[in-house]
């Protein structure tokens, strides 16, 4: 799908640059859009190893065995197919809580991370398990406790009381989060 | 309320470090070799950056050239009649549409929200709502699915859009009810 999603995105960018007789964003796009893809990537690849490293001490000292143990009746619910004590529960779990608290970077490290161990378990590398399906779509729809770059844009906008949408982002992110789950489970149909 | 939003954001700021404290007093009185086992974790992380960053230039061009083409308000336009049948009011339907597609985008469009509506008023609660519950799709798939080298994701991109637009209905819901 993302095949095509790609083209088209990209395909119909050159038409309406065209029709627009903007044609030269395109150029301007090649230039600018490819060096913040690498200068983002490398910007990553500090905290990564940091977690990555982190992660890997939890492995060898069995913290995160523990720590998805406690876990498990809701983990085995959402990743039926992960056994309950293989790593990717864990950095599932760890990933969950990092993103709760707006951890950014520190989040998606530890996210792929837990791909990585999702991946151990799939038998087509090309196509998504079941579980990855889930996972990401709890991670991208992922409750929310503290939006800080909104908290800081309102702040910086002058409101009476920036934080008041903390609430109300966590009911519409629990909403959210959970249409997520009935959708994974629906659209998963027999597969895998 | 400003006490809860305080202790909030302590345990915000806190809560890595507090990670990883655990991890390494767990480590110590287990006698790991800690120093070894984080350089030798740290190794798969750089591996792992290396790696999404071929991704991350096909989708950072493709959503770059889709903004800056103008193919985009399009998109919005053409988008904006099912916003309004789910209820969600009309100044925030471009958010919802690009939300999902652009973080740097979306957060330009709630600043603008923001200082044309004030953070207080109705649509200005709705779009930092929106904003604060809502995870960029695209790339976020991009970098996930990347980093393992998996090219058919499956349900994951309907069902994550099936989610955005609950979270921005609900979104919408829950401020109607608090705030008006």
């Amino acid at each position: 799908m993302i095949n095509y999603i790609w083209f088209f995105l990209i395909f119909i960018s050159i038409v309406v640059s065209v029709l627009n007789g903007n044609i030269n964003v395109i150029n301007e796009s090649i230039i600018k859009d490819a060096e913040e893809a690498v200068k983002f990537a490398i910007s990553l690849i500090g905290i990564m190893s940091i977690w990555m490293g982190l992660i890997n001490i939890a492995e060898k000292s069995g913290l995160i065995k523990s720590f998805s143990k406690i876990l498990t009746p809701i983990t085995s619910f959402l990743f039926p197919e992960v056994p309950k004590n293989h790593p990717a529960m864990s950095a599932i779990v760890m990933n969950m809580v990092t993103n709760m608290f707006g951890a950014g970077n520190s989040a998606t490290a530890i996210g792929i991370k837990a791909m990585e161990e999702m991946n151990t378990l799939n038998k087509n590398k090309k196509r998504s398990t079941n579980a990855m399906c889930m996972f990401l779509v709890i991670n991208m729809s992922s409750i929310q406790i503290v939006p800080l770059t909104i908290l800081k844009i309102r702040a910086d906008a002058g409101s009476v009381n920036p934080t008041e949408i903390i609430g109300t982002s966590l009911v519409a992110t629990t909403v959210s989060t959970i249409v997520g789950i009935i959708a994974v489970k629906i659209l998963q149909g027999k597969g895998d | 309320m400003i006490n809860i939003s305080g202790i909030i954001n302590i345990i915000s700021i806190s809560i890595i470090p507090f990670i990883m404290t655990i991890i390494l007093i767990h480590g110590y009185i287990k006698r790991v070799d800690l120093y070894e086992c984080f350089v030798d974790g740290a190794k798969e992380g750089l591996k792992s950056a290396i790696k999404i960053m071929p991704y991350l230039i096909a989708i950072f061009l493709a959503i770059g050239v889709f903004r800056k083409s103008g193919a985009m308000d399009i998109l919005v336009k053409v988008l904006s009649p099912i916003g309004k049948i789910v209820g969600i009011p009309k100044e925030t339907i471009p958010l919802f549409v690009i939300r999902p597609i652009s973080g740097s985008a979306s957060l330009a469009m709630v600043q603008d929200i923001i200082n044309n509506y004030g953070p207080d008023s109705f649509i200005g609660r709705v779009a930092s709502t929106m904003m604060g519950s809502a995870e960029t799709i695209f790339y976020t798939m991009a970098v996930y699915f990347g980093a393992v080298g998996v090219k058919d994701s499956r349900h994951t991109l309907p069902a994550a859009l099936i989610s955005h637009l609950a979270g921005a209905v609900a979104s919408v819901i829950i401020c109607r009810l608090i705030f008006l």
